[in-house]
């Protein structure tokens, strides 16, 4: 077929004219040109609205590509032409009655996407049938037409009580519409107000066995909603990770990852350690694998794994070797990857890390090259026997002169100073060399830093921060702020080399300045200066506490959630999808007897442990009000409505919603 | 979910826009347009503006583009991303621009099929082929035959209709390993793994249920079982544990840079496998400076080798590579002077090669059984292949 010649902007008038054409047209060909001209347009985004009653005519054609194009049609323009719409009824009420299951699905699924008041009305009771049609294929499109319904009109769902019926399909004797109405009722707990999914462990047995019967993707929306299990019996949770083990080893890595999703929740329901080490055992050969796959994928695991690895250091922790960078990676994929090497380094393997970064800081892209540096820096501070050897790669990357390499290696090693003072004063006189080449204000702030801890010993300190003040008033105010404080340490430690700058700068830094900052620190070391020289000296040279690369881990509380959103775009992030979602309902880890309190639940002990059974017996009260499930006969598969999070919000007030921003330009800049 | 689809051109024209949600609107096409297609430094695959994100996957001369407004699943986005793309390929022959306009009507009833309200569903090219299909006319079907095209989308099994017949059953076994390979620039071996895939391609009628074994420790006491399957299954297996035998071949560069004039170049290789085996296609990419003004190669016996400046490298090619043989190049580099110093990354030297039967993890099929309620004989046949990964060596 040469479609192509049908990308070209169309003509309304010509295009109503051929729709009505009275030429002889037996087979229809000349009728499916013009739809195809027609939907090429709509592809282009020209307005084919004005269209409508001729396209209405166009329904009756018994063809079946042409009707498609036809349904393409009123999905794209029926919204802006509600009236026109309802000439469409009298076909789809056709559609749906045809014996052929295709045609009836077909009609369904369009009605769905055609959110007109007066389609919906007139859906609701052929998607009541077909919900129990006798082709699973017609039932698996009418599952999803549920979800397609509730974003439209939640109460219109309730009243005619579709979550009912499509919670039957849960036990329904084909795995696809299993998958679909469990993929349906996943989103509908997710964005209600008052139904909340909730499986117990018979249900959650039931969708594991379902499982291996499943296509990919019906796998993966199972697995999404075992997230809603939560196990009451440690014993129950590991049996449950158990049998989801083999999916690990699909070839479609988003089975693989919503896996490791529900392995890793169902781990912190377990007591025994030896049970979850076995499972670490099993997650690192999966991940290494992703690793084959196309960069995107590779991109989505590399997150990932950095979450894995942080709160299961055990995974992937003799595995450092397959996340070296290949020369033709993508960007993101190397960057990702150095992440997970700097967090896998150890003492054992640092040498071989540390080779390996001295080779991406001989790179060419500039973001790669300083992110390596830094990580030479932070690997001397996190592995003290490395400092050494840390040391002398960032002296010979100085040496290469280039320039953000010697500014990015500055930053870094003022950290090193920090961490292991009187160590290795020695480089300074190389660092000194590199003064003039620093025009990034966070490695002019570390070498003033560094000129201002050390200025009993560099000779010249007061020359070097003199050139410095020179530009005072134009610097950005973190370069302004060290400028000063470091004046004033020299002025403490070596009177008369300090003497002449000192006034200049507080006169500069109280007088001159917009800042309330640098004005206020002016003044507070002024006053000390002129009552107390000794409490001065005791404030401004204060022992520093120590610093670690602990400080550059996760937040536990956030790790926790996180791991909750394995594979999805918070994972990559790695921000809680409420900071970039609206209405995103928050999800942390569901109290139950065996939940394992471990390092985030030491953070958070303070808080008082919100009491389940009150939880559950309103939840239940709820259920019973509304929907009335154990009354039915139905066997109680699970599916609860109130909001279980009320009470909990209440006790845990530092839910991050006070977080939420605008998230564009904070995620943009990944 | 899924909100929307787009596939665009390289000028970032519109070729295929489908809406599946209502919290979107198509002017968002223009947005990933100016974000992504005309930035000229995109480096994600994901962007985020708002609450709107946008996944793409490139693919020829083709951007494939979902989009969507909550904490979507991302593997799930990029497999569909890359599922339509092997559509495509099985549809079209290529998945390009003109495959795409010249089929997008068809291209329009797959993606109503295989996405319903952003939700990925049956996507197997076997069944969608029995009833979205590009031949003219074919619309009006019996009901029997949809009905059995239904349970076909829907079964555990959707990827192979029931009632299949050869004549001659057969089933042939590729095990196609690839070998990964990094090599410091002081011939410490940094990374070297294989990564295979077995694939299986059957003749067979029925549904039969296949067995193979592999000699490998792990999967000993537990067969993989998978169902057989007329097409391609990537069913990866598993085998981390397996050791890496051997090197396949080792190669000793010694590159100089004498001086900011010329860089001289000797390197050898050597094929450590078997001498009964040969390797075919050996292309190595030895790179050069970018400032190289004229390049000079020496080949002993193997293969030929050229300069090739448009890729600014040496490209020598040694078309069969007896096992246990050895052979070196050596060439030199002229620079010319430049006015701006650009340091020169030094990429590694890449190559790439086939060595039919063999594994270089020495993996092998121990057998093959194949159960049918017929009991029919069937032939079977295993070939082995190991090529080159990503194989690259520093210097």
């Amino acid at each position: 077929m040469s479609d192509a010649k049908y990308f070209q902007r169309g003509k309304i008038q010509e295009l109503r004219a051929e729709l009505n054409s009275d030429k002889r047209d037996p087979k229809h060909t000349k009728k499916k040109t013009v739809m195809k001209k027609i939907v090429a347009n709509m592809t282009m985004g020209n307005d084919m609205s004005p269209l409508f009653p001729d396209i209405i005519n166009v329904m009756n054609v018994p063809i079946l590509e042409i009707k498609k194009m036809v349904y393409l049609y009123l999905i794209n323009y029926a919204r802006s032409k509600p009236d026109m719409a309802m000439m469409a009824i009298t076909m789809f009420i056709k559609d749906v009655e045809d014996p052929n299951p295709l045609i009836r699905a077909l009609a369904i699924r369009t009605m769905g996407y055609i959110q007109v008041e007066k389609i919906i009305d007139c859906l609701i009771d052929p998607l009541s049938h077909c919900l129990r049609d006798q082709d699973p294929y017609v039932r698996k499109t009418a599952a999803i037409c549920v979800a397609k319904l509730y974003m439209y009109d939640r109460g219109l769902v309730e009243s005619e009580r579709l979550i009912e019926k499509l919670r039957d399909l849960l036990n329904d004797p084909n795995p696809t519409v299993v998958a679909n109405a469990v993929a349906a009722l996943t989103e509908i707990s997710e964005r209600s107000d008052d139904i909340q999914l909730s499986l117990n462990l018979s249900v959650a047995s039931k969708l594991v066995t379902a499982l291996n019967e499943c296509s990919e993707w019906g796998q993966t929306y199972i697995l999404e909603a075992l997230m809603y299990y939560v196990p009451q019996d440690s014993g129950n949770a590991e049996l449950l990770a158990e049998r989801i083990t083999p999916r690990l080893q699909h070839a479609n890595s988003a089975v693989v990852l919503t896996s490791v999703k529900v392995i890793v929740y169902l781990m912190n329901y377990m007591e025994k350690e030896e049970d979850i080490s076995n499972l670490c055992r099993k997650l690192s050969p999966p991940l290494v694998t992703l690793l084959s796959a196309e960069p995107e994928v590779q991109y989505v695991a590399l997150r990932n794994i950095l979450l894995v690895i942080q709160k299961r250091p055990e995974v992937l922790k003799n595995d450092m070797k397959v996340f070296f960078c290949k020369y033709n990676d993508p960007i993101y994929v190397k960057m990702a990857k150095l992440e997970i090497m700097f967090c896998l380094a150890n003492a054992g393997n640092v040498d071989q890390v540390l080779s390996e970064l001295k080779e991406y800081a001989a790179e060419v892209d500039v973001d790669f090259v300083r992110k390596a540096v830094r990580s030479i820096g932070r690997l001397a501070v996190k592995i003290e026997s490395a400092a050494q050897r840390c040391i002398a790669a960032l002296i010979e990357l100085i040496e290469t002169k280039v320039n953000y390499v010697v500014q990015e290696a500055i930053v870094v090693i003022k950290d090193i100073f920090r961490k292991y003072p009187n160590q290795y004063e020695s480089i300074i006189g190389t660092l000194c060399e590199n003064l003039d080449n620093l025009d990034e204000p966070e490695a002019k702030a570390a070498m003033i830093w560094i000129i201002g801890q050390y200025a009993d010993r560099i000779e010249n300190a007061d020359v070097l921060l003199d050139d410095f003040l020179y530009t005072f008033l134009e610097e950005p105010v973190e370069v302004q702020l060290a400028l000063l404080t470091a004046t004033v340490k020299l002025f403490i430690k070596r009177p008369t080399a300090g003497q002449d700058l000192v006034p200049k700068v507080l006169k500069w830094a109280t007088e001159e300045v917009d800042n309330p900052d640098l004005r206020d620190r002016g003044y507070v070391y002024w006053r000390l200066l002129s009552t107390d020289p000794a409490a001065a000296k005791a404030v401004v040279l204060s022992e520093k506490p120590q610093i670690s690369t602990e400080t550059d881990n996760m937040e536990p509380a956030l790790l926790d959630e996180l791991l909750l959103h394995v594979s999805s775009l918070a994972s990559i992030y790695h921000k809680s999808p409420t900071t970039f979602i609206s209405n995103y309902k928050p999800r942390y880890l569901m109290p139950s007897p065996v939940l394992q309190r471990s390092r985030s639940s030491q953070f958070e002990s303070n808080l008082p442990i919100p009491q389940t059974t009150e939880v559950q017996e309103q939840k239940e009260a709820t259920a019973a009000n509304r929907l009335s499930f154990n009354g039915n006969g139905y066997d109680f598969s699970g599916f609860q409505t109130g909001n279980p999070y009320a009470t909990e919000v209440v006790n845990r007030p530092e839910i991050r919603q006070s977080q939420v921003t605008g998230g564009a330009d904070l995620l943009l800049d990944l | 979910m899924i909100s929307a689809f787009f596939i665009y051109n390289q000028k970032g024209e519109v070729l295929i826009s489908r809406l599946y949600r209502h919290d979107l609107k198509r002017s968002v096409a223009d947005i990933f347009r100016i974000q992504v297609i005309s930035n000229t430094d995109v480096r994600t695959p994901i962007i985020t503006l708002g609450s709107t994100s946008f996944f793409h996957v490139r693919h020829e001369n083709l951007y494939i583009v979902a989009v969507t407004k909550w904490n979507a699943n991302a593997a799930l986005v990029f497999e569909f991303c890359n599922r339509v793309i092997n559509i495509g390929k099985a549809y079209f022959g290529k998945f390009d621009e003109e495959a795409v306009k010249n089929n997008f009507v068809v291209i329009y009833e797959l993606l109503d099929e295989i996405l319903d309200f952003g939700y990925p569903q049956n996507s197997e090219t076997d069944t969608l082929k029995l009833y979205i299909t590009t031949e003219v006319v074919k619309s009006e079907r019996a009901v029997e035959d949809s009905s059995k095209i239904t349970i076909q989308a829907t079964g555990a099994t959707s990827w192979r209709r029931s009632d299949i017949k050869y004549r001659k059953n057969e089933a042939f076994i590729d095990v196609i390993e690839s070998v990964n390979l990094l090599i410091s620039n002081t011939g410490t071996v940094l990374r070297a793994d294989v990564s295979g895939q077995i694939l299986m391609r059957a003749y067979l009628s029925g549904t039969p249920e296949c067995k193979f074994g592999l000699n490998d420790k792990l999967l000993l006491d537990k067969d993989a079982v998978m169902k057989s399957n007329p097409l391609r299954r990537p069913n990866a297996v598993e085998i981390d544990d397996c050791q890496f035998h051997q090197c396949v071949k080792l190669v000793h560069p010694v590159v100089n840079e004498i001086g900011r004039t010329r860089v001289e170049y000797k390197i050898n290789i050597k094929a450590n496998f078997s001498p009964k085996l040969y390797a075919h296609n050996v292309v190595l990419k030895i790179p050069t400076p970018l400032n190289s003004a004229k390049v000079e190669v020496k080949v002993g016996a193997g293969g030929k080798a050229k300069y090739a400046p448009a890729e600014n490298c040496i490209i020598w090619k040694i078309p069969r590579f007896q096992g246990q043989s050895e052979f070196s190049l050596s060439g030199e580099a002229e620079l010319s002077a430049m006015t701006h110093k650009k340091a020169w990354s030094r990429p590694p030297i890449s190559m790439d090669f086939q060595v039919l039967m063999f594994t270089s993890s020495g993996l092998l099929v121990r057998f093959l059984k194949v159960f049918e309620k017929s009991g029919y004989q069937s032939v079977k046949w295993v070939r082995y292949m190991t090529k080159a990964g990503t194989y690259q060596i520093r210097f």
